[in-house]
C-alpha cells in the first residue's frame, strides 16, 4: 500500500506535456486554428519593416525623386499589414487565453478531486500546504508558459527553418558554418534542461514545504501564542523562505548562463561567416555583397535561438509545476470504488462481520490479528479497550476508511470493497472523536450530513437528540458561523454539531468513536439515551471510553493488542473477575466514586 | 483598495519600493542590461569593421593576413562574451532581486501572521493567508524581472529621441506623437484590467481556502460521501476564476498588439508628412529616412515597457493585498511589569471578567474568582457555558472587553511579551502538535535535557508510547500528529506543558480521549508529583474534580457557585445532577429531559 503522493518527478518532459493534453482536453481544441493565427500575425510582423523599407528605397529614394503613388501604394499596404497582423494577433492570444486557462482549471478541479479519492493514510502524509500549492501555484506556474511561452516556441522554431532556408538560398556551405557554430549549444541544451528541469523540480517542491511552514503556525496560532513560541516559529518559516529563495536563485543563474549561451554562438557564428565566406571567396564562389548580406541573415536565425532556449527554460518552470499536479492524478486511489458495477446495500439494519481480518499500517507491525467479529443486524455493539489496543481500527475498518491488508468485511454479507462508495456513504456513517466544521455557518454543516434538510427537519433532529436548548442557546440559531475548523465553537459544541450532521444522515449502520467525549456529563447521557431511541431498527457500534455506554450496548467486545478477548453482555462480562473488562470497569469506577 | 486611475503611479510606487530595498542588485542588472544594449549596438560596428578591414581587402586582392582574421574572431567572440557577461547580469540580477523581495514581503507578511491576536486569525482563513504571502507576493515582485531591460533600453530611447530631433524637428515631433498614444492606449489598459486582477487575485485566494478547507476536512468529506459536492464547490470558484482570468486575457491580446503597432502606425505617419516637407523642399530625403528609422529602432524599447507595464495591474493590486495584511493592526500591547521571580505556584485572580463577541450575547459576565499559589481550582459548567472562553482569557489568547486577570497581582495586560508563557502553561481541549520530533513538541526548541523530557512524558504517561514509537523521542510525529491517536496526542500535548514546570497550569478539559485508566494515573502524578504548581482545570470527571481544592461552577457565562466539592453537591441541584450524570443514568434511564 503506497500512502505518499507521488512527487511525479520522474516523468519526462514530453511524457508530461502528452500527459496534461490528455487531462485537459481544452489545451488541444482549435490548436491547428491558433497555430494559424501565429503563422499569420509573425509573417505580418515581417512583412511590415520590408515594407517600409520598399517604401523608402524605391518611393522616398526613388531616381526621379519622392514616388508619391508608390509611396502610397506601399502605406495602404503597410496600414492593412499592420491592421491584419494585429488583428491575428489579438485572436491567437485570446483562443490561448480561453483555451490554457480551461485546461487548466479542469485540471485543478481533477486534481482536486482525487485528493479526496485518496486513501486516508496518503491524505494524512502529506503535508496540507503542499497540497494546496499543487493546485494553486503549481497549476499558475503552467498557465504562464502555455499563454506565453507555447506558440512563442513553435514561432521560433518556425523562424529558424526560415532562416535556415533563406541563408543557404545564398550559400549552403556558409549555412553549414553557421549550424555548426550553434552545435555546441544544441547539444548542450539537452545537459542544461536536465539541469534545469532539476533545478526547478526543487524550486516548486520548496514552495509547498514554504506553504507548509506557513500555514502550521496559522493553524496552531493558539499553541504559538500561549507557549511564546514565536520567534522559533519564524526561524523556522525563515529558513523555509530562505531555502525557497536559493533554489529559485539557483535555478534562475543556469537560466541565465544557459541564455547567455545563445548569444556566444551567434557571435562565433558571425565571425565563422566573414571567415569562411572570405575562403569560399577566393574559390570564387560567393561576392563580398553576398558575404554581408548573409552576415545580415543570420541575425535572423540567432534571435529566434535565443527565444527558443529562453522558452525552453521557462518551459521547465512550468513542466516542474505541471508535474506535482499530475503526480496527484497518478497517485493510485487505493480505496477503489467499484462504481456503476458496484452492489447496493438494500436499506434497513446492516448485518456486519469482519472475516479472518488482520490490518497493519504500511511498514508498522499488525494492529489488528486474524480478527473475526459478526455484528448481527440491529444490535448495539460497544467496543472497549485501552489506548492503543486497536478498537479504532474496527471503526476505520468498518466504515472503509481503509481497507484490511488481509480478510474482508461484510456488510450484508457483501464484500465492502465492492459496494458502490453512494450506496456505502449513505448507509454507513461515521461519527469521529474531533468533528471537523467547515467555515460556514451551523445549518451548512448539518446539512452536510442531508444536503436538502430543510431548517424544521434540522431542529426536530436536534429536539430527537435533546439539543434544542443549546440550538436556542445560540446567539443566532442555525445561522451561527462556526468558524474555521468549528473554532468558534468548543470541542463539545462541535461534537454536537457532527453527531446532529449524523443523525440527519439517516444511516443504517453508525459508527460513533467517542463521539462525545466532549461533551458535558449531563447532556453526554441524554445524548446518549436519545441516540439508544434513534438506533432502534439500526445497527450502531460504538468505541467506547464511558462505562455507561458500554453498560448500555447490547453486546460489549474487549479489545486487547489487536484480539478480540471478551464478548458478551455488560453483565456477563462483569461476573469474570480476571477478565480484561472487569479491570476496566474498575478504573470507570474508580473514576465516578467520590 | 487602488483605484485603477493611479495604478501607472502606484506600480512604479512598487518599483520604487523594490529599487530603494536592493539598490546595488538594480544597479548590477540594470549595467548588465546597458552593457547587452551597447554590445548590440557594437555587433553592428564590428560586423563595419570586417567588411572594411576583412571582406573588401581580401576579395579585391585575393589573399589576407592571418592576423587580421584572428582579429576577426577575436572582434566578435570578445563582444560575444561582454555580451553574455550583460546577459547573466541582467537576468541573474532581476531574478536575485525578485527572489530577495519576495523573501523579504514573506518574512514581513509572516512575522505579521505571528504578531496578530487570536481575533484577527479566527476571522482569516489559513488558505487565504497562504495566498498572500505566495500567489500575491508573487504577483507584487513580478514587474521586477522585466524591469533592468525596460530601464536599459531607456538609454537607447533617449539617444535615438536625440538624433531624431537632431535629423529633422518637425518630423522628430510627429513621430514623438507615438508616446502620448502610448501612455493613452496603456492607461486604457491599467483602467480595464486592474479590477480583473483584483478579483483574480481575490480568487486565487478564495481557491486556495477551499482547497485548503477542504483538504483539512478531508476524513468528514470521505465518510460522508460528500467528494462531488465538495468538487463542485470547488470547481464552481476554479471556473469564476477561470473566466476572469480569460477576459483579463482578452484585454492583454488587445493590448499587446496595440504596444507593437503603433511604432509602425508611427514610421507610416512620419512618411507621409516626410513627403510633403520633402516635396516642399523643407527637408532632405535622408532626414525622413533617419527618423522613420530610429522610430523603428525606438518600437523596442517601447514594446519592452509595455512589458513592464502590463504587469503592473497585477502587481498593484498583490501589493496592496500583501500591504492590507501588513497594516491590519489589533496587535495585543504589552507593559513592561515582570513577575517576581521565583519558582512557586502563582496567585491567580479573575475579577469581574466579561467577554462577548457581539453585543447582543455575551459569553462571560461579571466572573469573579482567585486561586491561591499551589491550590487547585475546577472550573465545572454544561456545554457552552463559557469555560473554553475563559480558559483563551487567562493565557491571554484574547484579552476581557472588562474587568481584569492579574498573576501574581499583575494585570496580564502589564506583562511584557513573552513573560505570561514563561509562567502559565495551557494544555488544549484539542491537542495542536507540530510537524517535528516527539522531542520538538515537547520542548518546542527549548534546550532540554532528555530526562527532563522522558520525566514530563512520564507524567503524562505517555513513556510508554512513546518507548515503543520506531526511533522514540526523535521519531517524526507527522503534520498535525495524524499518526497518534487522539488519546496520544493529549497526553503528548500535556508533557509539552509540564516540561516546562510552569508556576500556574490550565487544563482545558486535557484528558478527555484519554482512557480512564491513564487518566487516573495522570492525575495522581499530578497530585503526587510534589509540585508546588497552582491548577486550574476544566474537568467533567469526578475523579478529577475530586482533585480540586475549590470549584468554580459556570453556567451561561456567569460564576453561579464556589466551594468544595461536597458542599457544591450537597446546596446545589444543577451541580449534582451535572456531576452526577453518569451514576443517575441507572436510574433515570429513558426520559429526555432537559438541557
Amino acid at each position: 500500500m503506497s500512502s505518499t503522493v507521488e512527487s511525479g518527478e520522474s516523468i519526462k518532459a514530453m511524457a508530461t506535456i502528452r500527459r496534461g493534453m490528455q487531462i485537459s482536453p481544452e489545451l488541444k481544441q482549435g490548436l491547428a486554428g491558433t497555430l494559424l493565427l501565429a503563422v499569420l500575425s509573425t509573417v505580418g510582423q515581417l512583412v511590415v519593416p520590408i515594407v517600409v523599407q520598399q517604401t523608402l528605397d524605391r518611393g522616398l529614394n526613388g531616381p526621379d525623386g519622392p514616388d508619391t503613388d508608390f509611396m502610397l501604394r506601399m502605406g495602404i499596404i503597410a496600414a492593412v499589414a499592420i491592421a491584419v497582423t494585429s488583428y491575428c494577433s489579438y485572436l491567437m492570444t485570446t483562443r490561448l487565453f480561453r483555451s490554457a486557462e480551461g485546461g487548466l482549471a479542469t485540471l485543478r478541479t481533477k486534481a482536486f478531486r482525487h485528493v479526496h479519492d485518496l486513501p486516508l493514510l496518503t491524505q494524512n502524509t502529506e503535508r496540507r500546504g503542499s497540497l494546496v500549492s499543487r493546485v494553486t501555484g503549481d497549476v499558475d506556474t503552467v498557465s504562464q508558459f502555455l499563454v506565453f511561452g507555447g506558440v512563442m516556441m513553435i514561432v521560433s522554431i518556425g523562424q529558424i527553418f526560415v532562416a535556415t532556408i533563406l541563408m543557404a538560398y545564398y550559400s549552403w556551405q556558409l549555412t553549414i558554418v553557421v549550424w555548426v557554430c550553434f552545435a555546441p549549444l544544441l547539444m548542450s541544451l539537452r545537459y542544461f534542461q536536465q539541469r534545469l528541469s532539476d533545478a526547478y523540480g526543487v524550486v516548486r517542491r520548496q514552495v509547498g514545504v514554504m506553504l507548509s511552514a506557513i500555514s502550521e503556525p496559522v493553524v496552531g496560532a493558539a499553541v504559538v501564542k500561549s507557549y511564546a513560541i514565536e520567534d522559533r516559529t519564524q526561524e523556522r518559516i525563515d529558513t523555509a523562505i530562505r531555502v525557497n529563495r536559493e533554489a529559485a536563485t539557483k535555478a534562475q543563474g543556469l537560466t541565465a548562463f544557459s541564455f547567455s549561451l545563445g548569444g556566444l554562438s551567434g557571435g562565433l557564428a558571425n565571425a565563422g561567416v566573414i571567415i569562411g565566406g572570405i575562403w569560399l571567396g577566393f574559390a570564387g564562389d560567393i561576392t563580398a555583397g553576398e558575404v554581408v548580406a548573409f552576415a545580415f541573415l543570420v541575425t535572423l536565425f540567432v534571435s529566434p535561438i535565443q527565444m527558443g532556449t529562453q522558452i525552453l527554460t521557462d518551459a521547465q518552470n512550468a513542466i516542474a509545476g505541471w508535474r506535482r499536479v499530475i503526480g496527484i492524478l497518478d497517485t493510485p486511489a487505493d480505496l477503489v470504488d467499484p462504481g456503476e458495477q458496484g452492489e447496493v446495500l438494500p436499506r434497513g439494519p446492516i448485518d456486519a462481520e469482519l472475516r479472518d481480518v488482520t490490518f497493519a499500517y504500511p511498514g508498522g507491525p499488525d494492529v489488528l490479528h486474524s480478527v473475526d467479529l459478526h455484528i448481527e443486524a440491529g444490535t448495539r455493539i460497544a467496543i472497549v479497550g485501552e489506548t492503543g489496543s486497536g478498537k479504532s481500527t474496527f471503526a476505520k475498518l468498518l466504515t472503509r476508511l481503509m481497507d484490511p491488508s488481509a480478510g474482508a468485511v461484510f456488510l450484508d454479507g457483501i464484500d465492502l470493497r465492492s459496494i458502490r462508495q453512494v450506496s456505502l456513504r449513505s448507509s454507513v456513517v461515521l461519527v469521529p472523536q474531533e468533528g471537523f466544521l467547515f467555515d460556514d455557518t451551523l445549518r451548512a454543516n448539518a446539512r452536510y450530513g442531508r444536503l436538502d434538510a430543510t431548517d424544521a427537519e434540522i431542529r426536530s433532529s436536534a429536539a430527537e437528540l435533546g439539543l434544542a436548548d443549546w440550538l436556542d442557546g445560540l446567539p443566532n440559531g442555525l445561522d451561527t458561523r462556526v468558524g474555521q475548523r468549528g473554532e468558534s465553537l468548543s470541542a463539545g459544541e462541535r461534537q454536537l454539531v457532527a453527531l446532529l450532521r449524523a443523525h440527519l444522515a439517516d444511516p443504517d449502520l453508525l459508527v460513533l468513536d467517542e463521539a462525545t467525549s466532549a461533551v458535558d456529563p449531563r447532556l453526554e447521557m441524554q445524548i446518549g439515551r436519545a441516540l439508544e431511541r434513534l438506533m432502534s431498527g439500526r445497527t450502531s457500534v460504538t468505541i467506547a471510553h464511558r462505562m455507561s455506554t458500554a453498560e448500555n450496548a447490547d453486546e460489549v467486545v474487549v479489545v486487547d493488542a489487536g484480539h478480540i478477548v471478551q464478548r458478551g453482555p455488560h453483565t456477563v462480562l462483569l461476573q469474570d473477575p480476571d477478565g480484561v473488562y472487569a479491570g476496566l470497569h474498575a478504573s470507570w469506577v474508580a473514576q465516578q466514586g467520590t | 483598495m487602488v483605484a485603477p486611475r493611479g495604478t501607472m503611479r502606484e506600480g512604479f510606487a512598487v518599483l520604487g519600493v523594490a529599487i530603494r530595498r536592493e539598490p546595488w542588485i538594480f544597479t548590477v542588472s540594470t549595467l548588465g542590461s546597458i552593457l547587452f544594449g551597447a554590445l548590440t549596438v557594437a555587433d553592428a560596428w564590428v560586423l563595419g569593421w570586417s567588411t572594411e578591414h576583412a571582406i573588401i581587402p581580401a576579395f579585391e586582392h585575393g589573399e589576407i593576413d592571418a592576423s587580421i582574421l584572428w582579429a576577426v574572431l577575436g572582434l566578435f567572440v570578445g563582444v560575444a562574451i561582454l555580451r553574455a557577461v550583460g546577459i547573466v547580469a541582467r537576468r541573474l540580477g532581476a531574478g536575485i532581486m525578485q527572489y530577495r523581495m519576495q523573501a523579504h514581503s514573506r518574512q514581513a507578511v509572516t512575522r505579521q501572521y505571528l504578531k496578530l491576536p487570536m481575533e484577527w486569525h479566527q476571522r482569516h482563513p489559513t488558505g487565504q493567508l497562504l495566498s498572500n504571502a505566495n500567489s500575491d507576493v508573487e504577483a507584487a515582485w513580478f514587474p521586477i524581472a522585466p524591469l533592468p531591460m525596460a530601464v536599459g533600453t531607456i538609454a537607447m530611447m533617449v539617444i535615438a529621441i536625440a538624433q531624431m530631433l537632431v535629423a529633422d524637428l518637425v518630423l522628430a515631433l510627429v513621430g514623438l506623437l507615438v508616446f502620448p498614444v502610448v501612455i493613452v492606449a496603456n492607461i486604457a489598459y491599467q483602467r480595464a484590467s486592474s479590477p480583473l486582477m483584483t478579483r483574480a487575485q481575490q480568487l486565487r485566494a478564495e481557491v486556495s481556502e477551499i482547497a485548503h478547507e477542504s483538504f483539512d476536512g478531508a476524513m468528514v468529506v470521505k465518510t460522508l460521501g460528500r467528494e462531488g459536492e465538495e468538487t463542485e464547490r470547488f470547481a464552481t470558484k476554479v471556473r469564476d476564476l477561470r473566466d476572469v482570468l480569460i477576459r483579463a486575457g482578452r484585454i492583454r491580446a488587445m493590448f499587446d498588439p496595440t504596444i507593437s503597432a503603433l511604432p509602425n502606425i508611427g514610421v507610416l505617419v512620419v512618411l507621409g508628412v516626410g513627403v510633403s516637407r520633402v516635396l516642399s523642399g523643407a527637408t532632405e530625403p535622408g532626414s525622413v529616412v533617419t527618423v522613420a528609422y530610429l522610430l523603428t529602432i525606438v518600437a523596442f524599447p517601447i514594446r519592452s515597457l509595455g512589458w513592464l507595464l502590463g504587469e503592473f495591474p497585477r502587481s498593484v493590486v498583490g501589493y496592496g493585498r500583501v500591504d492590507s495584511v501588513l497594516q491590519a493592526t489589533g496587535e495585543m500591547p504589552y507593559g513592561a511589569t515582570p513577575l517576581p521571580d521565583v519558582r512557586t505556584g502563582a496567585h491567580l485572580e479573575v475579577d469581574s471578567v466579561a467577554y462577548s463577541y457581539d453585543a447582543e450575547q455575551s459569553l462571560l459576565s461579571d466572573v469573579t474568582f482567585d486561586v491561591e499559589p499551589g491550590r487547585t481550582v475546577a472550573l465545572v459548567g454544561p456545554t457552552a457555558s463559557g469555560k473554553s472562553t475563559l480558559t483563551n482569557i487567562l493565557t491571554r489568547l484574547v484579552d476581557p472587553q472588562n474587568g481584569a486577570v492579574r498573576v501574581d497581582g499583575i494585570d496580564l495586560r502589564e506583562l511584557p511579551a513573552g513573560e505570561l508563557a514563561g509562567a502559565v502553561s495551557i494544555v488544549p481541549q484539542t491537542a495542536f502538535l507540530f510537524d517535528d520530533t516527539v522531542r520538538g513538541n515537547v520542548t518546542l526548541g527549548a534546550d532540554v535535557p532528555d530526562e527532563d523530557v522522558w520525566a514530563a512524558l512520564r507524567m503524562a504517561q505517555a513513556d510508554g508510547f512513546v518507548a515503543a514509537l520506531p526511533d522514540g523521542i526523535d521519531t517524526q510525529l507527522g503534520e498535525r500528529g495524524t499518526s497518534l491517536s487522539g488519546g496520544q496526542r493529549q497526553r503528548i500535548s500535556l508533557a509539552r506543558a509540564l516540561v516546562r514546570k510552569p508556576r500556574l497550569m490550565i487544563l482545558d478539559d486535557a484528558t478527555s480521549a484519554v482512557d480512564p485508566e491513564v487518566e487516573a494515573r495522570i492525575l495522581r502524578a499530578l497530585r503526587d508529583g510534589g509540585r508546588d504548581t497552582t491548577l486550574v482545570v476544566v474537568a467533567y470527571r469526578k475523579a478529577t474534580i475530586g482533585l480540586a481544592d475549590e470549584v468554580v461552577h459556570l453556567d451561561r457565562g456567569r460564576v453561579v457557585d464556589r466551594g468544595t466539592h461536597t458542599e457544591l453537591l450537597d446546596r446545589s441541584p444543577d451541580y449534582a445532577r451535572l456531576v452526577n450524570a453518569y451514576e443517575n443514568e441507572a436510574e433515570t434511564a429513558g426520559t429526555g429531559g432537559e438541557a
